[in-house]
C-alpha cells in the first residue's frame, strides 16, 4: 500500500478508524485537536456512522467513551495533557472497572509549553492508574500502537494510554496502513458487578487490577515496541523512551556504540533493565518530559551516579529535548556556524486584527485603568489569554479552564472590591458553569465577562458546546436577568460597552456581560464555504 | 541524498503551503520525509517555523540539529535571520525582502540589511512585487519556492507536478498562476 503523508495526530486517527473504531470522544486542545478533526472529516466516519461530535470537556469525553466500551465497542479518547487533570476522575476509576470494548486514551503532552500552562508528564497518570502506556517514536509507530492498542486493551481488559508529545503530533511522515477491521458488535460484560464501583465491588476489582500487573509486565517484556540492541562496549547502556530515541540516533547515524533499550511500552520491562544494570557500568536515560523512567530505575537499583538522565543533571530537567541537547550529554560537537544577529526581536503571538476580543479588551481596559488598585482581572484559557500581553496588559491570572470565575469569587471573599472574570464561551461550558453557580449562590460581587465568539477559537475553530445557549445557561443557574447584558463588540459600540462594563463593575452583586461576535477566522471560512456552495 | 530545510515566517503568511508542495514532490520521487509544524497559540501573528527533512535513508529526529541546515526559506527577512544558528557554513538563505512589521521593536531597515549582508550565500527577493508583476499577487509564496528550487536537489518538474496535484481542484487558472509565480522566482535565483 502507498504510504500516506500524515501528521502524528492523523496517523492515530487513521489507525483508530482502521481498527474498527465506533466513537471518538474529545475536547479540543493543542496538540491533540487534529486527531478528532481527521475523524470528523473522514468520509469513512460518515459512511460507518462513527460518533465524532466534540464533547463539552475531557471528563464528559472519557465518561461517554466508557459508556461505549461498556456496550462492547471500541472508543478513542483524546486530550491535551492538562485535559487529563479534568478527566482524572473517570480515568482513575476506569482502571478499577476495566473495560469491555477496547479503549485507547490519548494524552498529548506539550514539553516546552508551546501552547500550554505547564509541561506535566501524562506517564504519571498512566502509572497512577496502573494501565499500560504506549509511547511512539514516529508517525508509523503511532499508527501501529493505536492499532495494536485496541487489541491489547481488549486482551487484558483495561484502557491503554497512548502518550505522545507536540513534536510527534505536529510532524508529518509517511505511514503505511494495515487491514480495515469491522466494528465490534454490541455486547456486554458477563459480570454484573464490573461497572458498579460500590466499595464491596471496587475492593474486588482492585485486587484484579493488582493481579493483572503481571500480565502487563509480561506483555511489556515480549513487546516489539521495546526492542533491545546489544553492543560490545558496556561502559554505558542507554534507555531511550519514545521520541527521545530519535535524538539519540540522530547523533549516532552509524549505530550507537553502546547497548540501547528503546522503550515504547510500559510498565517498564523490569527483567531487561535489571540485566542492563548488571552488565553496564552506567545507565543513561533519555526521555521527553519528567524523569519518570530515571526515577523508576533508581527504585530497582540505587547506586550513586550509576543512573544518569534528567534528574541527575546530565540532561536538562525541563523543556523539550532536541538533537543538540542529547549531543551535549554525550560530549559531541554541535557548533553553530552563525550566531543569531542582535537585530532579531521576539515576535509574540497576538489577537487577530478585527477580533471581537480586542474590542472587548479596549473597553474593559479603559474601565479597569480608571479604577486603579481596587480592580483585578482574572483571565482564563483561550485566545483572550493574550490580553495579558501589550497593548492591553490587563489580565492578572490564567490558571486553568474555568478558574477565572472562581478565582474572582475567592478574591471577592478576601475583600477585593472590583473582581472581574474574563472567560470564553467554550471554556465557560467546559468548566465555568459550576464556577458561576458558586458565585450565584454567594451573590458574589464580581463581574463575569463571557467573551463569546461562538467557537473554540485558539485550537482552530471547533464547534463550541454552548453556542446559542449562553444566556439560557446563565439564567438557569440563577443570574439576575437585570444584570445579564449582551453586547456587540465593535469599535462603533465602544462608548456603550465602556458604560455598561463600568455600571456592572460598580454594581455590588453578580453581573454577567456577554460581548458576542463570531470569530473572524471562522466567519471568513464560513463565507468562503457559502460562496462555494452558491457557485455549485 | 539528504537535505534539511527550515521554513520560516509570521503566522498566517502561508509557509505550510510551501511545505505541502515540497512534500508532494518528495513522495513522487520516492524519498523519505519528516516535516515538523507549529499549531495552536504559537501561530497567531507570532514567529512560525517548520523543519523539513528529506533523505533517501531513514530520518530519525524531527528537528534539525544546529549548524546542519542546508537551506533557510523565509517569507520574512527578520524571521530568516532568527534561524541562522541552524544554517550550515555553506548553506543558503532564500528570503523575501519585505518586512512584516507587527511589533514595536522591529529593527531599522539599515540594521536589518547589514545583518542580511553578513550572510555569504543568499537570495533576497521582493516576492510580493514579483508575484504582482506576473499577474498572481496571491502567489508570493510560490515565488519564494521557485527561488529555492536550485537548492532543493529535487527535480524542477516534480515541484511543478506538486503544484498541479495540490491546486488541481481549484481550477486550471489557479494552477497556471502558481506555476507562473514559481518560474518567476526560479529565474531570479538563476540570475544571481
Amino acid at each position: 500500500m502507498k504510504a500516506l503523508l500524515l501528521l502524528g495526530d492523523e496517523a492515530i486517527a487513521q489507525a483508530a478508524l482502521d481498527a474498527g473504531l465506533s466513537g471518538v470522544y474529545a475536547y479540543p486542545g493543542t496538540p491533540s485537536t487534529e486527531i478528532t478533526e481527521y475523524i470528523q472529516h473522514s468520509p469513512y466516519s460518515k459512511q460507518e456512522n462513527i460518533q465524532c461530535r466534540w464533547a463539552t470537556n475531557e471528563k464528559t469525553a472519557m465518561e461517554a467513551a466508557m459508556g461505549m466500551s461498556f456496550a462492547g465497542k471500541r472508543s478513542l479518547v483524546c486530550m491535551k495533557h492538562v485535559g487529563v487533570n479534568v478527566a482524572a476522575d473517570p480515568l482513575m476509576n476506569s482502571s478499577i472497572s476495566g473495560i469491555v470494548g477496547g479503549l485507547v486514551f490519548v494524552a498529548a503532552d506539550d514539553p516546552s509549553m508551546h501552547s500550554s500552562q505547564n509541561e506535566q508528564d501524562s506517564r504519571f497518570y498512566g502509572n497512577f492508574a496502573m494501565i499500560p502506556i504506549l509511547e511512539p517514536s514516529n508517525q508509523q509507530e503511532a499508527y501501529d500502537m493505536v492499532y495494536a492498542g485496541f487489541e491489547l486493551s481488549e486482551r487484558i481488559g483495561y484502557p491503554v494510554m497512548l502518550r505522545i508529545t507536540t513534536r510527534l503530533a505536529h510532524s508529518r511522515a509517511g505511514v503505511v496502513r494495515k487491514a480495515q477491521l469491522p466494528q465490534n458488535e454490541l455486547h456486554f460484560s458477563e459480570d454484573p458487578k464490573q461497572f458498579v464501583l460500590l466499595p464491596v465491588n471496587a475492593r474486588q476489582r482492585y485486587k484484579q487490577l493488582l493481579a493483572a500487573q503481571n500480565d502487563m509486565q509480561a506483555s511489556s517484556m515480549n513487546s516489539d515496541f521495546n526492542p533491545y540492541y546489544d553492543a560490545a562496549d558496556k561502559s554505558k547502556g542507554i534507555i531511550a523512551c519514545g521520541i527521545a530515541y530519535n535524538y539519540l540516533m540522530e547523533n549516532f547515524p552509524q549505530g550507537c556504540p553502546w547497548p540501547v533499550l528503546k522503550i515504547g511500552q510500559y510498565p517498564l520491562p523490569e527483567a531487561r533493565i535489571r540485566q542492563m544494570l548488571k552488565e553496564c557500568k552506567e545507565l543513561i536515560v533519555i526521555e521527553e518530559g519528567a524523569p519518570v523512567v530515571e526515577n523508576a530505575i533508581k527504585g530497582l537499583c540505587y547506586e550513586e551516579g550509576k543512573i544518569q538522565g534528567r534528574c541527575s543533571g546530565l540532561l536538562p530537567r525541563d523543556g523539550e529535548l532536541n538533537p543538540d541537547i542529547v549531543a551535549e550529554a554525550f560530549g559531541l560537537d554541535h557548533q553553530s556556524a552563525y550566531a543569531r544577529p542582535q537585530v532579531v526581536m521576539p515576535r509574540p503571538p497576538a489577537l487577530c486584527q478585527g477580533c471581537g476580543h480586542r474590542d472587548m479588551y479596549e473597553a474593559l481596559t479603559e474601565v479597569v485603568r480608571s479604577l486603579g488598585d481596587e480592580a483585578r482581572v482574572f483571565g482564563d484559557i483561550g485566545c483572550y489569554t493574550l490580553g495579558y500581553l501589550p497593548p492591553f496588559r490587563v489580565l492578572n491570572s490564567a490558571l486553568d479552564m474555568g478558574a477565572s470565575i472562581t478565582m474572582a469569587k475567592g478574591a471577592a471573599d478576601a475583600g477585593l472590591k472590583y473582581p472581574v472574570a474574563v472567560i470564553g464561551d467554550s471554556t465557560f461550558t467546559h468548566s465555568g458553569m459550576t464556577s458561576l453557580l458558586d458565585a450565584v449562590n454567594a451573590n458574589a460581587p464580581i463581574t463575569v465577562i463571557i467573551s463569546d465568539n461562538e467557537t473554540t477559537g485558539m485550537t482552530g475553530g471547533q464547534d463550541s458546546a454552548g453556542t446559542g445557549k449562553i444566556e439560557a445557561i446563565c439564567l438557569g443557574l440563577g443570574v439576575d436577568p437585570a444584570h445579564l447584558k449582551v453586547l456587540v463588540p465593535l469599535k462603533k459600540n465602544h462608548e456603550e460597552m465602556v458604560n455598561i462594563i463600568r455600571q456592572e463593575i460598580n454594581y455590588p452583586g453578580l453581573s454577567v456581560i456577554i460581548p458576542r461576535r463570531e470569530c473572524i477566522q471562522t466567519a471568513a471560512r464560513r463565507k468562503k464555504m457559502q460562496a462555494k456552495e452558491n457557485q455549485a | 541524498m539528504k537535505i534539511d530545510i527550515i521554513l520560516s515566517g509570521v503566522g498566517g503568511q502561508g509557509i505550510l503551503s510551501i511545505a505541502t508542495i515540497i512534500g508532494e514532490a518528495v513522495l513522487s520521487e520516492g524519498l523519505q520525509m519528516k516535516q515538523s509544524e507549529v499549531h495552536g497559540m504559537s501561530q497567531r501573528g507570532g514567529d512560525v517555523q517548520s523543519n523539513l527533512r528529506i533523505s533517501d535513508k531513514a530520518i530519525y529526529s524531527d528537528l534539525i540539529p544546529q549548524g546542519q541546515c542546508d537551506l533557510i526559506l523565509s517569507l520574512e527577512p527578520m524571521e530568516a535571520l532568527r534561524y541562522l544558528p541552524y544554517l550550515k557554513k555553506d548553506g543558503w538563505l532564500v528570503t523575501s525582502s519585505v518586512p512584516f512589521v507587527n511589533i514595536p521593536s522591529y529593527p531599522e531597515a539599515e540594521a536589518l540589511q547589514a545583518a542580511l549582508d553578513a550572510v555569504p550565500n543568499k537570495v533576497v527577493l521582493d516576492v510580493e512585487a514579483i508575484a504582482k508583476d506576473c499577474g498572481s499577487a496571491r502567489s508570493a509564496n510560490m515565488v519564494l519556492l521557485g527561488a529555492a528550487t536550485p537548492f532543493l536537489h529535487l527535480s524542477y518538474e516534480s515541484i511543478e507536478e506538486g503544484i498541479r496535484a495540490i491546486f488541481a481542484r481549484k481550477g486550471q487558472d489557479i494552477v497556471d498562476k502558481n506555476i507562473a509565480a514559481l518560474r518567476a522566482g526560479k529565474a531570479v535565483a538563476e540570475q544571481r
